[in-house]
C-alpha cells in the first residue's frame, strides 16, 4: 500500500510537472499573470508529491519490504539501519528518485523565496526547471520504476555491494546530486532569459547564490568521493581520472567557470552572451554525466547496446536539452547587448582568463574520457585514456591557472595595475621562496617539480591572505584601523579568500603526497616488524572478528616512534556472506605529518601475511582544501548581497561605523 | 584532482633525471630488482600499462594476476636489457593499443592529442578577436532607457516597501 502511495504520488507529480511546464510559457506569451502564476504553486505542490514517494521508498527500505522488486534487489534485513536508508540511493532507481527530489527541491525553493524575481522571470524558470522535472519523471516512470513489486514477495533481499557500506559512501550521491541538479537552476535561468530576449546585471545577482551552492556542494561530493576511494579501496589512491570520476568533475570545472563569470556580469555587466552559454554548457555536462553513469556506455560501448532502453532514454534528454538551449542560444543570444568594456589588464581581464584555462582544460577531460568511446563506437577500435595522458594535457593548463589566482581579486575593475598588484604579492612570492628552499632542503631525493609545487601551494595560500590584508591596510593603517576594515569587509571577500587558500591547501597534498609517499611492501610473520617515516609497526597476528552483517580477519599491528607507544592500527578484510564478496579496510592512523596506512594483505605459509605500509604525507590536506572551498563558499553565500531574498543592501552600508577608541 | 599527474610526473621524473632514487620496494616483495635504476624505469612503465581485467587502473596500482604477470614481464625484458620504448612495443604487440593509458600519437588519436592545444590557441584568438574589434569600434556601453530606468526605480521601491514590511 505504501509502495503504491508513492507510485501514484510519482505519476501525479509528472501531471503536475507537465502542467508546470506549458501554463505559465502561455501565461508569459500571452501576458496572462494569472497562468503565469500556477508556476508557484505548481513547483510546490510538485515537491511534496515527489517528496511523499522518496518517503514511500524510504519507508519500503526501512522495514525492509521485499515484494518491492527494488528493495529485494538492493537491500537486506540484516543491513545496518544507515545502509538501509542509503540504500535507497545506492540503485539507479532510486537515484533518479533522488535526482528529481533535489530538482524538485530547487524549484519549489525558487518558487517560495523567490518573490522578488520578475513575474515573467520567475515564470519562465520555473517553466524550464518544470521541463527538466517532466523529462527524467517521465525516465523514471517508464524505464526505471523503483515501485514494481514481486510476487510471491522473497524471504530476503539480496544487499548492498558491501564497498558502498560506508558512512562517506552514504552522503556522497546526496551531496554530488545537489551539485548537479544545481546547476538545473544556472540552466533555468539563462533558458528564461533567451526566451525573454533580455538580461541584465540584476540577473546574474539571481543566478549567482544558486550557483554557488550547487558548487559548493559538488565540491564536497567529488571530496567525499575521493576519500572514501582513499580509505576503501585499498591502496590509497585518491583519484583515478576514471570516466565516472571525470564526468563529475567536468561539472566542477564548467560550473567553476560559470561562478567567475556570473561575477563579472554581476559587476560589470560584461559577458552576457558567454555566461549564459557557459550556464548552459554546465548543466549539459551535469546530464552528460547522468548519461555517462548510468547508461552503462562506460563498461563499454556494447552494454549500451544490450539494453538500451534507458541509455536511449536519457541520451533523447541529453539531444532534448543540449541541441534545444544550444539552437535557442543561437537564435536569442545575438538580442543580448554587450556591456562593460575594459582593459586586458583588470580584474575582468583575469576573469577571463580563468574562464578560458578552465574551460579549456574542462575541453582536455571531455576529450579524454569521450574519445575513447567515440573511437570504439567509429571504429571498432579500442585505446585507453588513463592518467599518464591528463598529465600531459590537464596539469599544464591547470598551473598557469593557480599561479594567476592571487592577482585575480587584487586587480582593480576595469583598468589594473599589474605592477602595483605584483608588489602587494612580494610577501606572498617570499614565502613561497622559502617553503621551496625548505621543501628542498627536506627532500633532496624526489622529483625536483614537487618543491614547486608546494611553493605553488604557499603562492595561493599566502596570496588569499594578501587580498584581506590589502584591503584592510593591515600594516599600513593602525591596528584599529584594520581591524574596522575587516569588520566592514564584505562576506564574500572572505568567502573568495577562503576558496583560494583552500585551492592551495589541497595543492600542497596533492604534492606532498604524490612526491613523497613512501611504501613497505612485505611479509611479515606474527612478531615481525617494519620501518617506515620514523613509525615502527609490529605485526602482532590475526584475529577473527563478526560485524552486523559481516565476518573480518583482523591483523593487530603496534605502532611506536622513537620507542614510545603511538598507537594500535587493525587494518582487516571483511567478507560479506549475503553479497557473497569482500572488502579491504585499511588500517589508518593520522597525524598532522602524514598517514599511516596499514593494509593486510593476503596470508602466506606460517600464519605470515603480506603486509603493505604506505606514509602518506599531509594526505588530509587534499581534502581539507575542498572543505575550506565549501565553507568558503558558505561564508559568501551569507553575504547579504547574495542572499536569497535580500534584495538590497539597505541602510547598513551608509551607516557611519563607530571608531573604536573616540 | 591532479594526484595522478603529479604521481606520474614523479614517476616520469625519476625515470628522467634519476635524481637520488628512494628506496621504494616494489608491488610485491619478490618483484622486486636487486639494480634500483631498473626497478624505477620498471615503475616508471607499470604506471603507464593498463591492468587489461581492471577498470582504468594501471599494473603498477593493481592486484589483479595479471597486472602481477604483466610487472613481471616489465622486469624480464628490462633485465634482458631493452629500453623502454621496446618494452612498450612487445607489449602492445601481445595485448594491443588498448593497454596504454598513455595513447600514442598516431593519425586515430591526433584528434584526442591535439583538440584541447588548438581549443586554446583559438578560444585565445577569439578572445583578442573580440577584445581588438571592440576597441576600435569604441562603442560606449547603452545607457537604460526611459522606461527601462522607470521599470528599474519601480522595482527597487517594491523591494525596498517589501523589505519594509518585513519584521
Amino acid at each position: 500500500m505504501i509502495a503504491e502511495t508513492g507510485h501514484y504520488a510519482l505519476i501525479l507529480a509528472l501531471g503536475v510537472a507537465i502542467v508546470q511546464m506549458v501554463l505559465p510559457i502561455i501565461g508569459t506569451r500571452f501576458n496572462d499573470p494569472r497562468l503565469a502564476a500556477v508556476s508557484v504553486p505548481a513547483a510546490q505542490l510538485q515537491f511534496i508529491l515527489i517528496g511523499i514517494a522518496f518517503a514511500a521508498l524510504t519507508v519500503a527500505y526501512v522495514t525492509s519490504d521485499f515484494s518491492v522488486l527494488n528493495v529485494w534487489q538492493n537491500s537486506h534485513s540484516a543491513k545496518p539501519m544507515i545502509y538501509k536508508i542509503s540504500g535507497v540511493w545506492g540503485n539507479h532507481e532510486g537515484s533518479m528518485v533522488l535526482w528529481v527530489l533535489i530538482l524538485a527541491l530547487f524549484g519549489a525553493a525558487v518558487a517560495t523565496f523567490g518573490s522578488n524575481l520578475p513575474r515573467r522571470l520567475r515564470a519562465n524558470v520555473l517553466a524550464v526547471q518544470g521541463s527538466i522535472a517532466v523529462a527524467f519523471l517521465l525516465f523514471i516512470v517508464m524505464t526505471s520504476n523503483p515501485f514494481l513489486r514481486v510476487d510471491p514477495a522473497p524471504f530476503d533481499g539480496n544487499g548492498l555491494n558491501p564497498v558502498l557500506q560506508d558512512p562517506a559512501l552514504a552522503i556522497h550521491p546526496p551531496f554530488l546530486y545537489v551539485g548537479y541538479v544545481g546547476f538545473s537552476m544556472a540552466f533555468s535561468f539563462a533558458v528564461a532569459a533567451l526566451i525573454d530576449g533580455r538580461i541584465d546585471a540584476a540577473w546574474a545577482r539571481w543566478v549567482r547564490p544558486w550557483t554557488l551552492a550547487a558548487w559548493m556542494f559538488l565540491t564536497l561530493g567529488i571530496a567525499l568521493g575521493s576519500w572514501w576511494a582513499y580509505y576503501e579501496l585499498g591502496w590509497g589512491g585518491f583519484w583515478f581520472w576514471d570516466p565516472v570520476e571525470n564526468a563529475s568533475f567536468m561539472p566542477w570545472l564548467a560550473g567553476t567557470a560559470l561562478l567567475h563569470s556570473a561575477l563579472v556580469m554581476e559587476k560589470r555587466d560584461a559577458l552576457k552572451v558567454w555566461t549564459i552559454l557557459l550556464a548552459i554548457i554546465t548543466f549539459s555536462l551535469s546530464l552528460m554525466g547522468a548519461f555517462l553513469v548510468r547508461s552503462g556506455v562506460l563498461t563499454s560501448v556494447h552494454a549500451f547496446a544490450v539494453d538500451p532502453a534507458r541509455g536511449v532514454f536519457i541520451l533523447g534528454i541529453m539531444a532534448v536539452f543540449i541541441g534545444g538551449s544550444f539552437a535557442l542560444f543561437a537564435w536569442r543570444a545575438p538580442l543580448l547587448s554587450q556591456g562593460g568594456l575594459f582593459a586586458p589588464i583588470s580584474r575582468e581581464g583575469a576573469l577571463v582568463f580563468n574562464n578560458l584555462l578552465l574551460t579549456v582544460s574542462c575541453a582536455a577531460v571531455f576529450v579524454g574520457t569521450l574519445y575513447p568511446l567515440a573511437l570504439e563506437a567509429v571504429t571498432g577500435e579500442k585505446i585507453s585514456v588513463g592518467a599518464p595522458f591528463f598529465n600531459l594535457t590537464f596539469v599544464p593548463l591547470v598551473i598557469p591557472l593557480l599561479l594567476a589566482v592571487p592577482f585575480g581579486p587584487l586587480l582593480a575593475w576595469k583598468r589594473g595595475d599589474l605592477l602595483a598588484v605584483a608588489q602587494r604579492l612580494t610577501v606572498a612570492a617570499v614565502v613561497s621562496l622559502f617553503a621551496i628552499i625548505v621543501a628542498l632542503a627536506m627532500y633532496q631525493s624526489g622529483p625536483w617539480l614537487a618543491p614547486l609545487g608546494i611553493g605553488l601551494g604557499f603562492w595561493l595560500i599566502v596570496g588569499a591572505a594578501t587580498e584581506i590584508a590589502t584591503r584592510s591596510k593591515l600594516f599600513q593603517a593602525s591596528w584599529q584601523e584594520s581591524w574596522r576594515r575587516m569588520q566592514n569587509l564584505p562576506r564574500a571577500s572572505y568567502g573568495t579568500a577562503l576558496a583560494h587558500a583552500g585551492v592551495g591547501v589541497m595543492v600542497l597534498g596533492l604534492v606532498a603526497t604524490t612526491a613523497w609517499r613512501s611504501e613497505r611492501i612485505e611479509a611479515l610473520a606474527p612478531g615481525g616488524t617494519v620501518d617506515i617515516a620514523g613509525y615502527t609497526l609490529t605485526f602482532k597476528g590475526v584475529k577473527e572478528g563478526q560485524g552486523p552483517n559481516y565476518k573480518e580477519l583482523v591483523g593487530v599491528f603496534d605502532v611506536t616512534r622513537g620507542g614510545q607507544p603511538v598507537t594500535t592500527l587493525i587494518p582487516s578484510k571483511r567478507s560479506y556472506a549475503v553479497e557473497n564478496s569482500a572488502t579491504t579496510e585499511a588500517g589508518i592512523y593520522n597525524a598532522w605529518g602524514g598517514d599511516l596506512y596499514v593494509v593486510l594483505g593476503d596470508p602466506l605459509k606460517d600464519g605470515a601475511h603480506t603486509v603493505r605500509v604506505y606514509f602518506n604525507p599531509l594526505v588530509r590536506l587534499i581534502w581539507l582544501g575542498p572543505l575550506l572551498m565549501f565553507i568558503g563558499g558558505g561564508v559568501s553565500l551569507t553575504d547579504r548581497r547574495l542572499r536569497v531574498g535580500a534584495p538590497k543592501r539597505a541602510k547598513q552600508k551608509s551607516e557611519p561605523v563607530m571608531a573604536p577608541g573616540k | 584532482m591532479m594526484l595522478a599527474a603529479f604521481r606520474s610526473l614523479f614517476f616520469a621524473c625519476l625515470a628522467l633525471f634519476a635524481l637520488g632514487v628512494p628506496s621504494v620496494p616494489a608491488v610485491h616483495p619478490d618483484e622486486v630488482l636487486d639494480d634500483p635504476a631498473l626497478e624505477a624505469r620498471a615503475r616508471a612503465l607499470s604506471a603507464e600499462l593498463r591492468c587489461l581485467v581492471c577498470q582504468n587502473q594501471s599494473i603498477d596500482d593493481s592486484d589483479a594476476p595479471l597486472a602481477k604477470d604483466l610487472r613481471v614481464l616489465v622486469r624480464e625484458r628490462l633485465e634482458a636489457g631493452d629500453s623502454d620504448d621496446e618494452i612498450i612495443a612487445f607489449v602492445v604487440s601481445r595485448y594491443g593499443e588498448f593497454v596504454l593509458l598513455k595513447p600514442r600519437f598516431t593519425p586515430q588519436t591526433w584528434v584526442l592529442w591535439l583538440a584541447a592545444p588548438l581549443l586554446l590557441i583559438l578560444a585565445i584568438c577569439g578572445i583578442l578577436y573580440g577584445y581588438v574589434r571592440r576597441a576600435t569600434a569604441s562603442t560606449a556601453p547603452e545607457a537604460l532607457t526611459e522606461s527601462e530606468k522607470a521599470h528599474l526605480t519601480r522595482l527597487l521601491e517594491e523591494d525596498a516597501a517589501k523589505d519594509g514590511d518585513k519584521p
